[in-house]
């Protein structure tokens, strides 16, 4: 349901995405991990649009593109169909938490305010903030904070949530709270693509971990071969740097 | 020198008052447009959407770089001259179509910069769960740059309401053509324009209170 081909991001010369060929299935919990600056989260913005791709074509569901050729209601289209979690969670300033995960489904989906309201508040049930419907963002901590992040892109409804290391910028206090949430998600089979340094997660949770290294798709394998069995040397190193500081 | 006429001065009051209205509503009406036109312009300058943003700067650098009275004059003794529809122009509307061009050029400019001051990662989160370039600008961007350019704006509205003053040369008798006459008719001037000075402080003063009033209610969301 999700099909990447070729897909490729250069900034002037460097070239940070060089060819990426991935397929994933709807229901699948897909961890992305590898050194930084390697090109992860330029991945998942480049799928959600943030950066335009340089090459290659992209099929999110029933759409597909040329992302060269895209218009621009092509490229709304695949926005759409994909949401995005932040690193610094992103809410807007100016929105209460229940206007936040509202937001997409009064403005985008066109939902009369009764029902968007109705559906956001079944939202902050399920990530355990109800209390929280009219606090400001500047009043939660980053936990909850990150927690709102993703009840917005749940309200969404999209094919796939991408997350770009959504506990990076969180005091330790607050990330399993987090990390808590996605699972609950992910048992949910809600189709996500995690870019992350917590390799429990990746290891509990993920059906396919992908090491990425210099822009390209290095190995790829479920977190039983991935973390036990990695046949790369790039992947060896980098597992037993991180695991050195972060053993799962 | 004698001492300060105080009856007359009391007397003056009521008077001018009733010209207040007038000075109220051509500094009301050019903020209103102003504000508008000034939106406009931050977001053609903001987007950089081509022929329109050269206009505009070519626009705001006029309006900034010339005096309003000049301004004033052209619309109300010039245009009649190059088009002869434009005769039935009045000091009024002459005025209002000075003060919105010359503050809309300024409040632009503190728009814009408020606009271009809103973190990109509001924009990227509006763009990410698929708002349209119009929906984010509406919806996130110029919620959160009001709270910023609020005390600026305030401060030229404060300003435009003292500029009205200058409708004077165009024959309006608002607050200040007002005190010209009457202070003409009873050669105590100063007590004539004191009393004026002292009516233009109290407005100012109370949208002073206003000022403070909508940036406590435009941080509420900002507080912990």
């Amino acid at each position: 349901m999700i099909k990447l081909e070729s897909l490729s991001k250069q900034f002037g010369d460097t070239v940070v995405l060089d060819g990426i060929d991935l397929a994933i299935e709807k229901g699948e919990i897909v961890v992305i991990i590898g050194p930084s600056g390697t090109g992860k989260s330029t991945l998942l913005r480049c799928i959600n649009f943030l950066e335009q791709p340089t090459a290659g074509t992209m099929t999110v569901g029933d759409l597909t593109v040329d992302v060269n050729r895209a218009s621009r209601a092509e490229i709304l289209s695949m926005r759409r169909r994909t949401a995005f979690v932040f690193q610094n969670y992103a809410l807007f300033a100016n929105k209460t938490a229940l206007q936040n995960i509202a937001e997409r489904l009064l403005v985008v989906d066109k939902w009369p305010k009764e029902k968007a309201y109705k559906r956001a508040r079944e939202i902050l049930q399920q990530i355990g903030l109800a209390d929280k419907a009219d606090a400001y963002p500047a009043a939660m901590s980053g936990g909850q904070q990150q927690r709102v992040g993703i009840g917005r892109a749940m309200a969404t409804g999209a094919e796939v949530i991408l997350f770009d290391e959504p506990t990076s910028s969180l005091d330790p206090e607050w990330v399993e709270e987090v990390l808590g949430l996605m699972k609950q998600l992910a048992s949910e089979r809600q189709t996500m693509m995690v870019v992350t340094h917590e390799m429990s997660f990746a290891r509990d949770v993920a059906d396919r971990v992908i090491f990425i290294d210099g822009g390209r798709i290095v190995e790829q394998g479920p977190p039983s071969e991935i973390f036990y069995h990695p046949q790369d040397p790039r992947t060896k190193d980098f597992l037993k740097k991180i695991l050195a500081t972060n053993p799962v | 020198m004698g001492i300060l006429n105080v009856d007359y001065m009391l007397g003056l009051i009521p008077v001018l008052l009733g010209y207040l209205p007038l000075t109220l509503q051509l500094a009301g009406t050019g903020m209103v447009l102003a504000l508008i036109l000034a939106c406009l312009f931050a977001v053609v300058r903001v987007l950089r959407i081509p022929v329109l943003n050269q206009l505009t700067i070519v626009f705001i650098s006029f309006f900034r770089g010339t005096p309003l009275l000049v301004q004033l004059f052209l619309f109300y003794y010039g245009l009649p001259q190059l088009v002869s529809a434009l005769t039935v122009i009045d000091g009024i509307t002459a005025t209002i179509m000075g003060l919105t061009m010359h503050f809309s050029a300024y409040m632009a400019e503190s728009i814009r910069a408020a606009i271009v001051g809103v973190d990109r990662s509001q924009t990227e989160a509006a763009l990410s769960i698929g708002m349209t370039n119009g929906q984010m600008m509406r919806r996130i961007v110029l919620p959160q740059a009001t709270r910023v350019a609020l005390p600026t704006l305030m401060n030229y509205f404060i300003d435009m309401i003292k500029a009205t003053s200058l409708a004077f040369t165009l024959g309006v008798t608002e607050l200040m053509g007002a005190t010209q006459k009457e202070a003409a008719g009873s050669f105590l001037y100063f007590e004539a324009f004191i009393v004026a000075a002292v009516i233009y402080w109290i407005v100012v003063e109370m949208l002073s209170k206003l000022q403070h009033y909508l940036e406590v209610r435009l941080n509420k969301a900002y507080s912990r």
